[in-house]
């Protein structure tokens, strides 16, 4: 059986693959640190050099603008270097493999790879075959895990609520193929939080997801009641397809966050989203655009974890 | 080994030393977390007009790379331009001069100031860069395997210390 | 050639023999007693004779696959592994559908003069699930039952006129039970560890919605038919059920899976992406104790040789399958230690119960039966290393492992064929 990959033998953060697994002190760590570079990307000349002379190689097997130019501009503003590569895998070509990929870069004397890929656990394969002085930083693997997003949420609940020790979250929507809910509900867990909660249709849940430490809510009205944060998530246009909802309108209807329901919650909740968001499907305009979204400083706060994640990992 | 001089003694001797060379374009940066605490202190003491700074170099070592990233970097707060300014920076051990070195590459890129002084309350002497201290409370010298440092109690007193470096 | 092996540990699990004793060998079969000086003579001291082990499913990678195996290695690692007769699913390329196919692959085997092989045919054309193969025409061949290997047949009608097809000629029909659509898309088993990994999941009724199905058609056809690779708690449960009730059913199981669980995946080790996948501990458990009790009759290797490139993929990308002849002695043995039973019990497993449902006279020691041996060291440790294997398929969940259990002498029709100090 392996041990975990992400950290090294003294316990630092290695490699960052996946919020489960990371110890509690580690996360808050990270949370610190990325509470420093808010700091950072304030000021007027918002670069530090700790990365100067490194490269950072953007590897996207899954196309991505906003993920891949926060790292970018994230990697910036730690003086490394990007190079971003867009490799558009199509499961009927059979270029080179995935760890062929990563050896040529590695040759190219990569330092740092950020990875986003369509299968789960591919940044565990590639934490496997790098050099020694080679960090992975997954942002996003199949519906695993994005373990970047979940800690500027954390990050984001930690700002506007300060303790997790209290609070109840609420997860909405499509659960089953979410690697931000996964992420986040870990994160969660691993913060004390007593309530998190994932609303959605049965077909939306994955079988067992009581076992991460969850409250399974159909009825979002009963699952909104009381909580502190709401977080939405997107609802790709895919899932009509397979088989698994009807229609955008009839879950809108009983899934979508309207100002009506989102008053079942507290009244100084907050409402976030990974995005893109799709207006009209999963969250309404009015509360999209309105006082307890959160969704925009999510963005900001994003640069800031994931210049904490690269100089904490390139520091080990 | 020499018995260490008291903290206190040597920041009355800097305040003193201090007061008549500070004006209205002053300012004080003190560098975590010995230095900001002997900077509060001069900094009352001196009543100037801006805000203490307090920063962490923890981005602009340059040992990153052999000790990675420090657990919980503080946060850099600046709380004036510094464009123009009179700077005072203080420590409390001026040592390597490698820590001064990063301070100052982290406040050139908040602006350029008209001059740094350098304030410290010990120089152990050891210097591997070509710095030095423009006020001193006192020169000191310990053993290479020690590391000096600045304590506060919980009564607000500053007191120096001597630790076997790890 | 005369063989005798003396001082040995002989146990035939058939007759219930177990104790020290010879064994002796003229013509190819098991005799009484020697006619005359032997030409050879066996020092078994320390060592147990068995029957020659028979393992129901093992890919040879011939025809079509053969950079991932030849018919010589994985004929040298069944020998290797105490493996005299094997029967090899017909999902080669092209699959097992036409009489020439197959004859061509008995007459490689034969030649090669290792183990014995048993080619299951394809029970339709290009496995496809639409047209009916030929079966006697295969049967005359060699083709001792029919198969779909892991190719669905979604179509119950056409696996209705199969089931009866066959049994007219009485061919014994060989299926794993599985629901293409409810399996479709998934790489592990449906629960708490798929759900944590991101895995898209089979769930465990997938198999047993199609178990039912075919056991409705085996009552109104009274078709034999065996369940290959049995994978969960409810398809042990059914399987009981109906051999109560007096069908004509027999099973096997995999035996990586009264081992392993969905626990062993870790951090997506490829190695145990297998078909079908690994379940709950429960699952494995259940498994484990139908195999002690009699409901599943036996064990088997599902020897799939898969080269390290696509093992080195994103974990559903892998291909599924693990190498397993050489490993098939230790891991029942390991097995039958776990469950303290007798060694002779451990054994019927794999040599006379597996033979019964080949329905082939090997597996046992009465005079006149092949002389198909395998002689082993049941304590003798081995570190299961790529280096090691003689397979062409190094792809095992069990890499690095430490088992017990070596052979010594393998032979076949009387003839060693595989030897190690």
């Amino acid at each position: 059986m392996q041990s975990n990959p992400q950290l090294n033998a003294n316990g630092e953060l290695r490699h960052l693959l996946s919020i489960e697994g990371l110890p509690r002190d580690v996360l808050g760590s990270i949370l610190d640190t990325a509470a420093s570079f808010v700091g950072v990307t304030e000021r007027e000349v918002k670069k530090v050099p700790i990365l100067r002379g490194k490269s950072v190689f953007n590897l996207f097997f899954e196309p991505s603008t906003r993920t891949r130019t926060t790292f970018e501009i994230a990697a910036k503003r730690l003086s490394a270097d990007v190079i971003n590569l867009n490799i558009a895998v199509s499961s009927q070509t059979k270029g080179e493999s995935l760890l062929d990929t990563v050896a040529n870069l590695s040759a190219m004397q990569a330092d740092l790879f950020v990875v986003r890929h369509g299968s789960s656990g591919a940044p565990y394969l590639i934490a496997q075959h790098v050099k020694p002085h080679e960090h992975v930083i997954n942002a996003g693997d199949g519906r695993h895990a994005h373990p970047t997003q979940g800690l500027l949420d954390l990050y984001t609940i930690r700002h506007y609520k300060q303790d997790f020790s209290r609070l109840s979250v609420a997860i909405v929507g499509d659960v089953l193929h979410s690697r931000v809910a996964r992420s986040l509900i870990h994160g969660l867990t691993t913060l004390g939080t007593p309530e998190v909660r994932v609303i959605g249709p049965q077909t939306l849940l994955p079988t067992g997801v009581e076992s991460l430490g969850v409250r399974v809510f159909h009825d979002m009205r009963e699952g909104l009641r009381g909580v502190d944060v709401v977080v939405m998530l997107r609802l790709q246009s895919e899932r009509m397809r397979g088989a698994l909802l009807p229609s955008a309108q009839e879950f809108f209807k009983h899934y979508g966050l309207t100002a009506e329901k989102l008053a079942l919650a507290k009244p100084d909740a907050i409402v976030m989203h990974p995005g893109p968001m799709n207006r009209g499907v999963e969250i309404d305009s009015s509360v999209a655009d309105g006082p307890h979204s959160v969704i925009l400083p999510q963005v900001t706060f994003g640069i800031a974890v994931r210049m904490a994640v690269m100089s904490m990992v390139a520091g080990n | 080994m020499s018995v260490l001089p008291e903290a206190e003694q040597l920041c009355a001797r800097l305040l003193a030393e201090l007061k008549p060379l500070v004006g209205p374009n002053s300012a004080m940066i003190g560098l975590y977390t010995g230095g900001v605490w002997l900077a509060e202190r001069l900094h009352a003491g001196l009543a100037l007009t801006e805000p203490l700074g307090t920063m962490d170099i923890a981005f602009y070592r340059d040992d990153f790379h052999k000790q990675g990233l420090a657990r919980d970097p503080k946060r850099t707060q600046i709380p004036f331009p510094v464009e123009g300014r009179d700077l005072l920076l203080v420590d409390d051990v001026l040592y390597t001069g490698r820590t001064v070195r990063a301070a100052m590459n982290e406040l050139f890129d908040y602006g350029r100031p008209a001059r740094i002084s350098l304030v410290v309350l010990a120089d152990r002497g050891g210097r591997e860069l070509p710095i030095c201290a423009q006020h001193c409370g006192a020169k000191v010298e310990v053993p290479a395997d020690t590391r000096l440092r600045l304590r506060r109690g919980d009564d607000g007193k500053l007191k120096l210390e001597l630790e076997r470096a790890e | 050639m005369k063989i005798l092996i003396r001082n040995g540990r002989v146990i035939d699990p058939a007759s219930g023999r177990d104790a020290i004793g010879e064994v002796a060998i003229a013509d190819g079969r098991i005799c009484e007693a020697l006619p005359g000086k032997p030409e050879r003579v066996i020092d078994a001291k320390g060592l147990v004779v068995a029957p020659g082990l028979i393992d129901l499913s093992a890919r040879l990678r011939e025809p079509g696959f053969e950079y991932k195996a030849t018919l010589e290695s994985e004929m040298d690692a069944a020998v290797a592994g105490g493996v005299t007769s094997l029967a090899c699913p017909p999902d080669t390329d092209p699959p097992l559908d036409e009489p020439g196919l197959v004859d061509m692959l008995r007459r490689r085997a034969k030649v090669l003069t290792r183990a014995r092989v048993y080619p299951v045919g394809a029970l339709t054309v290009q496995l496809a699930g639409e047209r009916l193969t030929e079966m006697a025409e295969l049967a005359e061949a060699g083709c001792v039952a029919f198969s779909q290997a892991n190719a669905p047949l979604s179509d119950s009608q056409v696996l209705w006129r199969a089931l009866q097809y066959a049994a007219t000629f009485g061919f014994p029909v060989w299926l794993r039970a599985e629901d293409h659509w409810l399996a479709r898309g998934g790489v592990a088993h449906d629960g708490d560890v798929a759900t944590r990994l991101g895995l898209p999941g089979i769930p465990a009724f997938a198999e047993t919605i199609a178990l039912g199905t075919l056991l409705e058609l085996v009552r109104a056809t009274g078709t034999r038919v065996h369940l290959c690779r049995l994978s969960s708690a409810g398809a042990v449960e059914m399987i009981r059920e109906a051999k109560a009730e007096g069908l004509p059913v027999s099973c096997d199981v995999g035996v990586h899976y009264v081992h392993l669980s969905d626990m062993d995946l870790g951090y997506y080790d490829s190695h145990c992406r297998l078909t079908p996948p690994l379940r709950s501990q429960r699952d494995r458990d259940a498994l484990s104790g139908g195999l002690a009790d009699g409901t599943i009759d036996c064990l088997c290797s599902d020897h799939t040789p898969v080269d390290e490139d696509q093992k080195q993929l994103p974990f559903a990308e892998a291909e599924p399958g693990a190498t397993g002849l050489e490993l098939l002695l230790p891991l029942t043995l390991k097995w039958g230690a776990q469950r303290e039973l007798p060694l002779a019990e451990t054994l019927r497993r794999i040599t006379s119960e597996p033979a019964r449902i080949l329905g082939v006279q090997s597996g046992r020691f009465a005079p006149g039966a092949p002389a198909d041996v395998v002689i082993f060291d049941p304590q003798a440790p081995f570190k299961v290393a790529a280096a090691t294997l003689r397979s062409q398929g190094k792809n095992t969940p069990f890499l690095g492992y430490e088992l017990e259990g070596r052979v010594r002498f393998t032979l076949v029709a009387g003839n060693p064929v595989f030897e190690q100090a």
